[in-house]
């Protein structure tokens, strides 16, 4: 395992920390006296459990995602009501949808121990002269605090593992390893994420178990070791955030898609930001749309995007009038529609290509997109998770009259691997892939223009247009980086043998730069 | 000698169906009253309507004059000793807690609590020993003898007790009845019992109340009723002691 891994770490820790606890707060505050209500009125409880129940149901990661759409609107709808909007992105979604999940065990577990205190015992209490608050404080609660402690620390559990998914929504967790890590396929870094997100979940429950079992015997001193030890471990994760919460005037957010190519060039930023001394955090793992809505925003301050992706998903054209025209147009139409300046292209392009491996297109007689639709409805296309929903394939598939015998979807790494293994016959390649040259595949010819250009461009958002430094740090990058050099930097990431880190493949890059060497 | 608990016209009605027929029922201050009759005669549900935990469809409780209907519930149910078969010691607390309760609720000095804390297990014949103990720790006896303490915590005046000692073997029973006649005599209490067992409403009690569904069929001492009653279900009730006793003097040759 390397340094650069472990470097991220403490924010990445202190992040996971911070939202975990939020959510489980939050989900305590929220089905502690739900629950309570819930155990008094029949009428309450089963709504309130069947819904609880319905929310568990839906899978983590798509709660988490809805969110982002959700509050999206509520923020425009704030924009037009009060002036101005919030961050749908990162800590607010993933915080709704976590606390969300954090609420079943506890509320069912409220509802049953307050439920399953003998009639005995709520018989006594009224006969002392309790009334119903003194019954509920000093009689049912403590009997139920055992399972209401199983019920949170469940939801602790719970919560802690779910948090690992709130990074394609821009919170940066222990999940960025995982997401990363299975792009690239370095399963050091994914085991860091596992390992620390279990290591942090189980830490936890024991801590939450001392609590729970000084509660039950009544032990001030085994309950308050419990807590002095959540509350040390929780100042100790969180410190690192201490600073950038201090003001500073130049924090960069540099942004990132969930590829190779994009981790890559996020650190080149990152660096040379960093070198001039500025600050920088980092949102990696955006999706495709999320990340140019998120710097439009001015959530993120710059990122690299795609001339054909901005041209074909934000602009919604389907015509190709060539790779000028297209950069021009971009450059015009973004700053005019949401103030995004287009910086400069970096001089490659990671185009959508249709590639094959080559003995097969050899042996079907198959160059070009026009060869392929004949042969079409006896092959299997593999598309990355995105690629079958976007307007470019919808061109593709109508100019060519492509129809496939099946279609199947796969994270990029496994896309490639499925071809390998014959699991599809074609895949939605991308042009500055080093996995092409390597593993020996053809891209098919384009002869009727469906697919537009991809121009790799550095977006910056509207706040920082005219920021000095941020364009000091990353001037010299206009049509700097050939695609041999971006090749040979992904595939130091992709390939099985002697990874690099994403960071240590920046470094390499931007030494290539300097020395005019790819 | 003024009425400690006067019931005017009470009933109670669930669902429609009359478990207590409209009742008066006067209890002198510093008298043993015993409930008995078989299970569903209304006899739990007449005592709860003495403390509250029983709210009344029609008539009124009044305890030492005063109208109960102008209390709220905890406040009358502290002033009012309660003791019920299942005992009800709350698990999570020590017993000297338990007992201390009803002073607590009503806001005591922690001193003053834990000074009649250890007053009160003397009382009930328990070591002080047992005061930082949890109810788990106890015996079936034991445990029913805190109740006891914790029913008498806050001096009440009036102690009511549904079956106090059902669930107790004879010996242990015989005992614990034995030193609640003796605590009712001592601190001058108004006691009223629920109980099934005739011969022990005849041991212990001034006076029986027999009930019927939901109603009372029969009132009197035990010496009275034992000499004989109209009803026959009184009778009927009446012949386990009497035979007891009779079988008692046979073997003994008497």
């Amino acid at each position: 395992m390397n340094s650069g891994l472990l470097s991220l770490l403490p924010d990445r820790l202190a992040w996971h920390v911070v939202l975990s606890a939020s959510a489980l707060g939050l989900g305590l505050l929220i089905a502690l006296p739900l629950g309570v209500l819930a155990a008094r009125s029949p009428r309450l409880r089963w709504p309130a459990l069947a819904l609880a129940g319905l929310v568990q149901t839906i899978p983590s990661l798509a709660l988490l995602a809805l969110f982002y759409p959700l509050l999206l609107l509520l923020s425009n709808l704030a924009k037009g009501a009060f002036g101005h909007g919030f961050s749908a992105l990162g800590f607010l979604p993933s915080l709704l949808a976590l606390t969300l999940y954090s609420m079943l065990p506890i509320l069912r577990n409220t509802v049953a121990g307050l439920t399953g205190v003998e009639p005995a015992i709520v018989e006594a209490a009224r006969g002392v002269g309790m009334t119903d608050r003194q019954r509920l404080w000093r009689g049912e609660l403590p009997l139920a605090l055992p399972v209401i402690m199983a019920g949170v620390r469940t939801a602790a559990v719970w919560t802690i593992g779910a948090a690992t998914l709130s990074t394609p929504v821009g919170q940066t967790s222990l999940g960025d390893y995982i997401f990363s890590g299975l792009q690239t396929e370095n399963w050091a870094m994914v085991l860091t994420g596992c390992i620390g997100s279990a290591a942090l979940a189980m830490a936890v429950d024991q801590l939450l178990g001392l609590v729970e079992r000084g509660a039950e015997r009544r032990d001030k001193r085994i309950w308050g070791a419990g807590l002095v030890g959540l509350t040390i471990g929780l100042v100790a994760a969180v410190a690192p955030l201490a600073a950038d919460f201090a003001p500073h005037p130049s924090t960069y957010v540099i942004g990132a898609k969930n590829f190779s190519e994009q981790y890559i060039l996020a650190e080149l930023m990152a660096d040379r930001l960093e070198g001039h001394g500025a600050r920088v955090t980092r949102k990696i793992n955006l999706g495709s749309a999320v990340a140019y809505r998120a710097l439009a925003a001015g959530e993120i301050d710059a990122y690299v995007d795609y001339s054909g992706t901005l041209w074909a998903n934000v602009l919604g054209r389907t015509d190709n009038p060539g790779r000028a025209a297209v950069l021009d147009g971009l450059r015009a139409e973004l700053k005019r529609r949401d103030g995004v300046v287009l910086l400069a292209p970096l001089g490659f392009e990671n185009a959508y290509a249709l590639a094959m491996r080559r003995d097969k297109a050899q042996a079907l007689g198959i160059r070009t997109l026009a060869d392929l639709a004949a042969k079409a409805p006896d092959l299997t296309m593999g598309g990355d998770l995105e690629f079958f929903s976007r307007p470019e394939w919808a061109n593709v598939e109508r100019v060519y009259g492509l129809r496939f015998k099946a279609k199947r979807q796969f994270q990029p790494t496994f896309m490639y691997r499925a071809l390998g293994s014959g699991e599809a016959d074609v895949i939605s390649a991308f042009s500055s892939d080093g996995r092409i040259a390597a593993d020996g595949l053809v891209v098919l010819g384009d002869p009727k223009g469906a697919l537009p250009p991809y121009d790799a461009v550095l977006l910056v958002s509207p706040s920082r247009a005219n920021d000095a430094p941020l364009r000091k740090a990353l001037a010299g990058l206009d049509g700097a980086i050939t695609v041999e050099a971006m090749r040979a930097a992904n595939l130091s990431v992709d390939r099985d043998d002697h990874k690099s880190s994403p960071t240590e493949a920046a470094r390499a890059l931007e030494k290539g730069l300097r020395t005019g060497q790819p | 000698m003024t009425d400690a608990i006067v019931l005017d016209q009470v009933s109670k009605t669930y669902d429609g169906a009359a478990v207590l027929q409209p009742t008066d029922l006067f209890i002198p201050q510093g008298q043993f009253v015993a409930l008995v009759g078989g299970s569903g005669a209304g006899k739990t549900t007449l005592l709860k309507t003495i403390n509250g935990l029983v709210a009344l469809t029609a008539g009124r409780v009044r305890i030492d004059g005063a109208a109960t209907a102008d209390l709220d519930g905890p406040t009358l149910r502290r002033r009012i000793g309660y003791v019920f078969q299942e005992v009800g010691l709350f698990p999570h607390l020590t017993v000297a807690e338990n007992i201390g309760v009803v002073p607590t609720l009503l806001g005591w000095e922690p001193a003053r609590i834990a000074e009649r804390t250890t007053e009160l297990l003397a009382l009930v014949d328990l070591p002080a020993a047992l005061a930082a103990r949890r109810p788990a720790a106890l015996s079936g006896g034991q445990r029913q003898r805190v109740g006891v303490a914790r029913a008498l915590a806050a001096r009440p005046s009036i102690l009511l007790m549904d079956e106090p000692f059902g669930a107790l073997d004879s010996v242990t029973r015989v005992a614990l009845a034995d030193d609640v006649r003796r605590l009712h005599d001592q601190l001058d209490l108004t006691t009223v019992m629920v109980t099934h067992d005739i011969a022990e409403a005849a041991l212990l009690a001034d006076r029986i109340v027999v009930m019927a569904g939901g109603k009372v069929i029969a009132d009197d001492t035990p010496k009275t009723l034992l000499a004989g009653h109209a009803d026959p279900a009184v009778e009927a009730l009446m012949q386990a002691p009497r035979r007891q006793a009779a079988r008692v003097r046979e073997i003994t040759g008497e």
